[in-house]
């Protein structure tokens, strides 16, 4: 937020410690707690951006980009489930929690999903009854805490998501701070009012692929085989989780990649742990393929996934869907500069907002304040939600027909070139202009 | 009775039977012969049966159970009666870890041992268990409560929060945040009608009691050494 035509050209900012690591240092010292803050990763990182796509020229035929159609249904649970779930789009909502999230904003997600025919997903807090009943094909989280869980609930739902970690915070638990725990919220977490909560990193009942496996099995048993099971991981070690995944007996598999959001957690576990959505797609899919499961066990990415490039990318090297989180909330309104005056008397700025611990939300998403919640309106919220995810199926549909395909999973790796060497070696594409891809043998 | 004999039928087979007895009930009493120590016997189930499991069960047995009452008359693996809303389980032998699992009501009791992390996370259970139980129970208990008749290994109710223990035996070491409490009258009361209701004869002011002491509900930066 420095306005650099007032400094001295002459001064010469530290790249080590620059203003944002000095101000941390300062607070630190003031404070003696570690930062937490939400959103996902704010350094920079090799992205998507860092890929393109080989149009179709004279070796390769274009489709028409108003007249040849271009699919984008999915079928998502083919493996086991009696009742796999169709979505139109590949582009999914995230699971977010209801005590993270205003109830408004549950209904607002739900309401947009459901107006461009793809799926929603809880969070570690259950599920609400708005969220239900707004969500024609609702994912609903198992998760370490399982805060709401219940047997009713999970016979409602579209899918079940086995959550192992998410991008943000690999190995991490959930965390909801005092202020956000009101009488709602603590009744559907049978926790006392105003704590703060820490949830579990790790499931209580089982521990290791070989539990998971009975675990899973004993909740098709309880649904009866009827809807998918999802394992939801951070991006680590993908290629190996990918792999017991599979083995576990997942129908679909989530990959969240380390520039997905999150709720709360600290500062240094959001910056510091986990690899790059761009690093994780690969070994992901190379897993699939060696066992022979890729397109049989569903993948699908999220972490940073913000237009339809970023869609067609995740799709192009080998995704069948992906999943939106924080870009979502910014449809919805989150950091809207209709607001600065608001972020302002909090400390903060339209576009910087990241505290969603406090509650303050002046957008009136990441809060339980009923004030606040009011701001967001859901009906007009799901309006703009699903303007927005149908604007990245044109697009990627839009690169799609550019490269001759007319299925979005019939992009693939070799549609694409790296602009960076980085980007070349984790892509697993080549650098543009050359045939050269970091790590392989050519 | 109806009875199922898992050496003939598969445990999809019997779940399936015991669920469609939810949508219209047909026959309250069932008997499972062979159950051999399969998992996943008996979960889901939602309507007032009466479920004999005659030998050992695997993990997960009568998982997210409601209004069923389930015995086992042998031992139980992992995550008996996990996240129960309602309904009882009795398990004759001993129970492996994770008893009671995130269970939010109903009373499972365990007339042998427990292994570790008996009620971890438990939301409303009651659990009573006539032996001992193992290493780091009742971690981030949150209500419900545990009646111990025999010994608590280490760490026991390890951050906790509103869950009642009680503990007859010897308790080898304290998790993070929990004490022992004093035993009031309104708790004699509870313990009593606890140990009736799990046809336990014990008496109920040898036991200690232990809870939350609540200092690490909220982040505080002099809590940092109790993690």
């Amino acid at each position: 937020m420095s306005n650099d035509i007032n400094v001295n050209p002459g001064l010469r900012e530290s790249a080590t410690f620059d203003r944002t690591t000095m101000a941390e240092i300062r607070r630190a010292a003031d404070t003696g707690i570690y930062d937490i803050r939400g959103f996902g990763a704010k350094r920079k990182l090799p992205h998507f951006d860092d890929l393109l796509f080989l149009g179709a020229s004279m070796s390769r035929y274009p489709l028409e980009g108003y007249r040849e159609k271009c699919n984008t249904r999915v079928t998502l649970g083919t493996r086991f489930a009696k009742k796999p779930i169709v979505i139109e789009t590949p582009v999914t909502i995230a699971g977010m929690s209801f005590g993270a999230l205003s109830a408004n904003a549950k209904e607002a997600l739900g309401r947009g999903a459901s107006m461009v025919g793809t799926s929603t997903t809880t969070g570690d807090g259950g599920m609400t009854p708005e969220e239900r009943g707004q969500s024609s094909k609702l994912v609903y989280q198992y998760l370490p805490s399982r805060y709401g869980m219940n047997p009713d609930d999970l016979r409602k739902a579209d899918a079940i998501e086995v959550v192992l970690g998410q991008g943000a915070k690999p190995g991490g638990g959930g965390m909801l701070l005092g202020q956000k725990i009101t009488d709602r919220v603590a009744q559907m977490r049978t926790l006392p009012k105003g704590i703060d909560q820490r949830s579990a990193c790790r499931h209580p009942d089982w521990t290791g692929p070989d539990d998971l496996a009975i675990k899973i099995q004993e909740l098709r048993e309880i649904t009866d085989w009827q809807v998918p099971i999802y394992i939801k991981v951070g991006a680590t070690r993908t290629y190996y989780d990918v792999k017991l995944a599979v083995k576990a007996g997942a129908d679909v598999i989530v990959v969240d990649g380390m520039q997905g959001g999150t709720a709360a957690t600290q500062d240094v576990f959001i910056e510091h742990v986990g690899i790059p959505t761009l690093a994780a797609i690969p070994q992901a899919v190379q897993a699939l393929q060696e066992m022979g499961m890729h397109r049989k066990v569903q993948l699908i990415v999220s972490g940073g996934i913000r237009n339809g490039a970023d869609v067609a990318k995740c799709m192009a090297l080998g995704a069948d869907a992906v999943a939106i989180g924080t870009a979502a909330l910014v449809a919805l309104g989150c950091n809207d500069p209709k607001w600065s005056a608001d972020y302002e008397k909090i400390g903060s700025a339209a576009g910087y907002y990241d505290d969603y611990q406090e509650g303050k939300d002046p957008a009136g998403i990441s809060t339980q304040d009923p004030e606040l919640s009011r701001r967001l309106d859901p009906v007009e919220g799901g309006r703009r939600l699903a303007n927005y995810l149908r604007v990245l199926t044109l697009e990627a549909q839009t690169l799609a027909r550019a490269c001759g395909k007319n299925d979005l999973r019939n992009l693939e790796p070799e549609d694409l070139v790296a602009l960076t060497v980085e980007s070349a070696a984790m892509a697993r594409v080549p650098l543009a202009g050359t045939t050269w891809i970091p790590g392989q043998q050519f | 009775m109806k009875t199922i004999d898992l050496a003939e039928s598969s445990i999809r087979e019997l779940n399936q039977a015991l669920h469609d007895q939810a949508t219209e009930c047909t026959e309250r009493e069932w008997a499972v012969l062979n159950p051999r120590g399969q998992h996943n016997i008996a979960c889901g189930l939602d309507q007032n049966l009466a479920v004999d499991i005659q030998g050992h069960a695997g993990y997960f047995c009568a998982g997210m159970n409601k209004k069923a009452h389930v015995v086992v008359h042998g031992n139980v693996g992992q995550g008996v009666a996990e996240n129960m809303m309602s309904g009882t389980v009795r398990v004759k032998g001993d129970a492996s870890q994770a008893a009671g699992a995130t269970a939010h009501g109903g009373l499972l009791v365990i007339e042998g041992n427990a292994g570790a992390r008996c009620g971890i996370s438990m939301k409303g259970v009651d659990i009573v268990v006539k032996g001992s139980i193992g290493h780091m129970s009742c971690f981030m208990g949150q209500s419900g409560s545990l009646v111990v008749c025999g010994d608590a290994g280490d760490a026991l109710g390890d951050s906790m929060y509103e869950v009642h223990i009680y503990v007859k035996g010897k308790v080898k070491s304290l998790g993070a945040d929990c004490t022992e409490k004093e035993m009031r009258p309104e708790h004699i009361d509870e313990l009593t009608e606890l140990l009736n209701r799990a046809g336990v004869d014990e008496d109920p002011r040898s036991f200690k009691r232990y809870g939350s002491a609540r200092e690490l509900y909220n982040f505080k930066v002099d809590n940092a050494d109790a993690y």
